[in-house]
């Protein structure tokens, strides 16, 4: 070990926000093109990164775009002449980037963006919850949703890995607020690692005068479908991607987190689906609370949302009486209720399995949750409430 | 401007810009095509906004282009294009770029330019990006049908202004786009026309130079036949009368200082050399309702236009 | 003729083959068709400045056309020719002539 690296090595555990933990990932990642704008609750990440691309920490061209549709836009030109780029957003400014989501996968370009979740107007709210990083759902992006200040560094590294190998866009979000300005310790990886970690690689999608090719062609009925089918397979084969990066990034940095996280489901009979810090910090207390008033109570987080982890979610609920699943979001008219749920319950229909369940909406606007609530709906299951859409916290 | 090419015979051979394309018979748009590829040469990105030129040249699985090429949406193409420009310099500095200098050129049309591309580009100027932004302006968004745009003239009949009993075509006139990117203080910008080939190609080589200090510009006059409706074979007349008539001058906006070029510089100095309006109009389905006072009042602001640039190139 | 399956085709909908609109004879397009006089032809390079589809073909050579010589030859290539008319309207000798296609 070199003796800067030995330094940087000895003095690795900091204490950060999730933001400024994602810039320390995006420094150690050595990215080229970063295009940010402006937005509560992202905005710390961007500042944090201009202040090491302006000490000289990170070579890299900060792009001072002047919208979100203008920075995703500008990533993609990025990626697509085969730099290595980072964008983050919530809320109003992932809406407004929503069309050029579907390009990035469309093309096929490894586009990290982070995304501390934040509620949308209106009524406007600067505050959390998922209903932005929802909207995203069909864009055709990798979705991880951390749980931890030092998960969000983690997985900013390994999303560069796993988008330069599936070559598809990856986002990595969590709770805004909740864990964008909450301040948690986390362990930094030597900077030489994350390089060995990610190396350049060549790709086939790349702008060059020596090799011209066409981006972003004009497919007729006879073409497109074959195309998109393409995102859609290579989405569902990324969960194998997900799972060899987050492995091979435990050998070498000593921490991974697999694509779902459970506790106490070895012989749960009800279990609590959630994602994010806030509902599944929750979600495990309330698990010891509910065990301890005799209720087999378990916790399943959904660390990858897209793509969606079925196979792994119903080899848990295969053993339980009931299920319930947290969502930070509505899905608007929905016959579910939240978007989470939705997809619980088209999973165990794919997987013919009937597993009765709850969908409980809750943080919205980041109404306060709290563990108590989560007790309850262990208790709601335990009692023989099934199949209803249930709204916590809110003054009905 | 820098005069690379003198006469018709120093002009570039190679074409970049392949035939098979779907544009339709006559396009003044692809004549631009040819020559900016032909001129910018090899060493050259292209990002396309949505439009005519996007999808007649792109249906897959064909290209007309023999560059590296990118086309993301409609209103993105400047930044689109400012992340290729940030990617090759950054990744130049670290090795990763191995093409050498490579131009990026912006290519949109003028929906594209001066309605849903406006911010931007206008963000791109800003920012100072080593980027070539050409304006092919058709005058309306004719990929969907001939709809009208900022970039539209006064009176024009298109699919959205109609000629109605109430309302005779478009109420308002043609956004000033040049001024619009001269108030960014580029290095330069300038306005060209594709009948006058020789001109445009010195201009397109000029603003190439000009990109290693920033931005540049350039808004090419190119006639749609099916869209203005006249007969496909005075495509490259048209773009000539726009000019002659001083419906489109041509001139540059240097590093702060405007410059004049022949034939406007000409008509500026004895306005007889300024053939009437009338004969730009006249062949065109789009003015062909056009009462003889309507002609008046679109002639008056074709010289009050070329007395504001006159004034402005006495600075 | 079967078009590629989903894993015949490069990811991202990339082009890979510059050039290939080639492929795509617009000849077919053409109700009027240029023919050029070579005799009336003086050699000018105006068709093949201005025509859309960059399909006059400029050779080089040794022509000798009414004891004239020149060192150039203008071809249409009808393979890509809409039957515009812009070179013929623009030729300043009018050598080129529009005919109905047969
Ligand atoms: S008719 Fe039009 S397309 Fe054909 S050669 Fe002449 S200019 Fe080109
Ligand atoms: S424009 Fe006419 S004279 Fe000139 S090269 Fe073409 S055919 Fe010959």
């Amino acid at each position: 070990m070199t003796a800067a690296a030995a330094i940087q090595k000895a003095k690795a555990a900091l204490a950060l926000t999730s933001n400024y933990a994602v810039a320390y990932a995006v420094k150690a990642a050595d990215v080229d093109v970063v295009a940010v704008y402006p937005i509560t609750p992202q905005t710390t990440i961007v500042e944090k990164i201009a202040e090491f691309v302006d000490d000289g920490e990170l070579n890299a061209d900060l792009i001072h775009v002047e919208s979100e549709h203008s920075a995703m836009s500008a990533v993609v030109g990025a990626a697509a002449a085969g730099a290595r780029v980072f964008t983050a957003t919530s809320s109003q400014g992932l809406e407004l980037m929503h069309e050029v989501l579907h390009i990035a996968s469309g093309l096929r370009l490894p586009v990290v963006m982070a995304v501390p979740a934040r509620a949308i107007s209106a009524p406007i709210s600067i505050h959390g919850d998922y209903s932005d990083v929802m909207n995203t759902r069909d864009t055709g992006w990798i979705t991880y949703i951390a749980s931890s200040a030092q998960e969000v560094y983690d997985t900013v590294i390994q999303a560069y890995k796993v988008a330069e190998t599936t070559l598809l866009p990856v986002m990595v979000s969590y709770d805004g607020f909740l864990m964008s300005h909450t301040t948690e310790p986390v362990e930094l990886n030597d900077e030489e690692a994350v390089k060995r970690f990610l190396p350049r690689r060549e790709r086939p999608n790349v702008l060059r005068p020596e090799k011209p090719i066409t981006m972003g062609a004009f497919a007729m009925p006879d073409w497109y479908y074959e195309i998109k089918y393409q995102v859609q397979e290579a989405l569902a084969s990324s969960l194998k991607t997900i799972e060899e990066v987050d492995a091979e990034y435990g050998k070498a940095f000593g921490r991974s987190y697999g694509i779902i996280q459970t506790y106490r489901m070895e012989d749960a009979d009800y279990a609590v689906i959630a994602y994010g810090g806030a509902a599944f910090g929750n979600a495990r207390e309330a698990v010891d609370v509910a065990r301890e008033r005799g209720i087999r109570a378990g916790a399943i987080r959904l660390r990858v949302w897209r793509p969606f982890p079925a196979d792994r979610l119903l080899k848990q609920l295969a053993g339980v009486k009931a299920f319930a699943v947290i969502d930070r979001a509505i899905a608007f008219g929905s016959p579910g209720g939240g978007p989470a749920f939705i997809d619980v319950a088209t999973a165990l229909y794919m997987g013919g399995m009937d597993v009765p369940g709850l969908s409980v909406i809750h943080g919205i606007g980041q109404r306060s949750m709290y563990v108590e609530d989560f007790v309850k709906v262990f208790e709601m299951l335990k009692d023989g409430e099934r199949n209803k859409v249930v709204y916590m916290g809110l003054r009905l | 401007m820098k005069v690379v090419y003198k006469a018709i015979w120093d002009l570039p051979v190679e074409e970049l810009f392949a035939s098979g394309h779907r544009a339709c018979a006559g396009c003044g748009p692809a004549i631009a095509m040819r020559w900016i590829t032909k001129t910018a040469g090899p060493n050259t990105v292209v990002v396309n906004a949505t439009g005519c030129m996007e999808v007649t040249t792109t249906q897959y699985p064909e290209t007309a282009w023999m560059v590296p090429y990118l086309h993301v949406a409609f209103e993105n193409a400047a930044a689109a294009a400012s992340g290729v420009d940030s990617a090759i310099r950054v990744t130049s500095k670290k090795g990763l770029w191995r093409s050498g200098k490579t131009n990026v050129i912006v290519i949109a049309g003028d929906g594209g330019t001066y309605d849903i591309g406006l911010q931007s580009l206008s963000g791109m100027l800003e920012r100072g990006h080593h980027v070539l932004y050409i304006l092919y302006d058709n005058e309306a968004y004719m990929n969907t049908g001939i709809q009208r745009s900022g970039g539209t003239p006064r009176y024009a009949w298109t699919t959205t202004t109609p000629v109605g009993r109430a309302i005779r075509g478009k109420i308002q006139a043609k956004k000033d786009i040049m001024g619009i990117v001269m108030a960014h203080r580029v290095p330069y910008a300038a306005t060209a026309s594709i009948s006058n080939i020789i001109d445009m190609s010195n201009k397109i080589k000029t603003a190439l130079e000009y990109t290693e200090e920033g931005p540049t510009f350039l808004h090419i006059m190119a006639p749609c036949p099916p869209g203005w409706r006249f007969p496909e074979e005075r495509t490259v007349e048209a773009a000539r009368l726009a000019v002659e008539t001083g419906y489109f001058p041509l001139y540059e906006y240097d590093h702060g200082k405007i410059r004049l070029n022949p034939p406007t510089s000409n008509m500026v100095a004895d306005p007889k050399r300024r053939k009437p309006l009338r004969e730009f109009l006249k062949f065109q389905g789009r003015f062909a309702h056009l009462t003889d006072a309507e002609i008046g009042e679109l002639e008056k602001e074709v010289v009050a236009n070329l007395e504001y640039l006159a004034k402005l190139a006495s600075l | 003729m079967s078009l590629p399956k989903v894993h015949e085709i490069p990811i991202g909908g990339i082009i890979t083959e510059p050039g290939s609109s080639r492929r795509n004879l617009t000849g077919g397009w053409r109700s009027l068709k240029p023919i050029i006089h070579d005799d009336r032809c003086i050699r000018c390079r105006i068709c093949w400045m201005y025509c859309p589809e960059g399909t006059i073909k400029e050779t080089k050579g040794e022509f000798v056309v009414k004891g004239r010589k020149y060192q150039y030859k203008y071809e249409i290539d009808y393979n890509y020719c809409k039957g515009c008319g812009i070179c013929a309207h623009e030729c300043p000798t009018k050598a080129i002539e529009m005919v109905p296609e047969a």
